[in-house]
């Protein structure tokens, strides 16, 4: 089941050609590139590991893409992805965010159903990756 | 071959040279030249090479409009000559000319020494030179006195696995970034005879001359009227004969040496001002420098040849 986080996640993968078109609007915009990544796909994981620190002087697309292929080649089979920080007086949050790498296979999740107080059932998912470890699980 | 190209020439050869005239006009590149012509003093043979490089780019991409065979062109440079002698600002003024070209994509100049580039123990050169050049991509990378990163003294240095990740950026992402090297002409030529990847990897050496005494008096000049400072007429001759003594002396660095010289003389100005602040100061007395100002300085003190220039 492919996993939609982000911009564009409904689209196919973009190229890398696209991908740096949309680094360049960023940038365009006064924002902070940063890269991060993670093999836990859960909806509510929302901090990921950062792969390096935001890139703040950074002027120009190819520097960042240099560093999200750095990530790709450290990661072949996580998730990846890229965000853009906006750091104006107010706004202060991330801007744009989408995905640039995904793993080959990805199993999807489970329906995971719990039995509460009065035979009430509670309903949560659970991501087939997860039940491996940290690290081994794509 | 001539009797087949012979044919559309005419026609063809008209377009081509309005599309040389159009293109020129479009980049702007003319404007930056004019300005390094008009703000910078000397260093004909400089901006006589600069000009020369921007016309082979200009024609370069002409050629790959009209469909002929270019290749990208190598654009990483070094500049050498004494301090003083404008390395910097010229490199400033041709990161603005390959951006107007299109050669660089947003034209920032990054400068660098060593220090930037090398780390201190095992392991820490490679992410700093690499966080360098992400910083410099799409512009001009501007390594200073460059030669400090190759010490053959001590075989640990970690100063070569700074000009391997260089050399490799240098040679496959020509598109992304151009490399100037700067320094002392004598130490970048040791510098290249040991690193010939690096040397065969330059396409432009250009020298920086020494400025002559009339040179420096009209940059002398050109400072301080950016500094809205005059000279009296007979401060004028002092720093005449100022610059003669100073150019004798050892550490001459041109250019930097007569911005110290002058920033020195409006210290003394400012004091000898300071000294009569009873009496009435008009403004032009601040705006003018004296003899005396510029006599004070300890290089008409010393005999031809003396140490340590104030």
């Amino acid at each position: 089941m492919r996993i939609t986080q982000g911009a564009f996640s409904f689209l196919p993968d973009l190229t890398d050609a696209q991908i740096l078109k949309q680094i360049e609007y960023g940038l365009a915009n006064g924002w902070a590139i940063s890269v991060e990544y993670t093999d836990d796909p859960h909806p509510r994981n929302t901090y990921w590991e950062m792969f390096g620190i935001p890139m703040f002087d950074i002027r120009d697309a190819a520097g960042v893409m240099s560093e999200v292929n750095a990530c790709r080649r450290t990661f072949p089979s996580h998730y990846i992805k890229v965000n853009a920080f906006d750091s104006a007086r107010g706004r202060e949050s991330v801007r744009l965010s989408f995905i640039v790498n995904r793993p080959a296979e990805e199993p999807g999740y489970a329906l995971v159903r719990q039995e509460g107080p009065g035979r009430t059932i509670h309903y949560t998912t659970r991501a087939y990756a997860t039940e491996r470890p940290e690290g081994a699980r794509y | 071959m001539n009797a087949v190209d012979a044919q559309p020439r005419s026609a063809a050869g008209e377009e081509r040279a309005l599309d040389l005239e159009a293109l020129y006009r479009d980049s702007h590149v003319g404007e930056v030249i004019e300005r390094l012509d008009r703000e910078l003093v000397g260093l004909a043979p400089v901006k006589g090479r600069i000009r020369d490089i921007a016309a082979l780019l200009l024609i370069d991409k002409l050629r790959h409009a009209v469909g002929l065979s270019s290749g990208a062109p190598a654009l990483h440079m070094s500049f050498t000559g004494n301090p003083g002698t404008g390395k910097t600002t010229v490199a400033v003024r041709m990161a603005e000319i390959l951006h107007r070209l299109g050669y660089v994509r947003k034209g920032h100049l990054v400068a660098v020494t060593r220090d930037d580039l090398v780390g201190q123990y095992i392991g820490h050169t490679a992410p700093k030179t690499r966080e360098v050049l992400k910083r410099a991509m799409g512009g001009v990378l501007f390594i200073d006195e460059a030669y400090y990163l190759y010490r053959p003294e001590n075989e640990r240095d970690y100063g070569q696995e700074a000009i391997e990740i260089l050399l490799q950026v240098m040679e496959n992402q020509r598109d992304d970034l151009v490399v100037i090297l700067a320094g002392y002409k004598d130490r970048m030529e040791t510098f290249f005879r040991s690193n010939p990847g690096m040397s065969s990897r330059i396409a432009h050496h250009i020298d920086f001359p020494d400025y002559t005494p009339g040179e420096l008096i009209t940059i002398a000049h050109l400072m301080l009227k950016q500094m809205q400072y005059r000279l009296s007429p007979e401060a004028d001759a002092a720093l005449r004969e100022y610059i003669g003594k100073r150019r004798a002396l050892p550490h001459f660095a041109n250019a930097r040496s007569i911005r110290n010289a002058l920033d020195r003389s409006r210290l003394r100005q400012a004091s000898r001002l300071f000294e009569r602040r009873g009496g009435s100061i008009e403004r032009q007395d601040l705006e003018t420098l004296e003899a005396a100002d510029i006599r004070a300085s300890r290089v008409f003190l010393q005999p031809p040849g003396g140490e340590g220039p104030s």
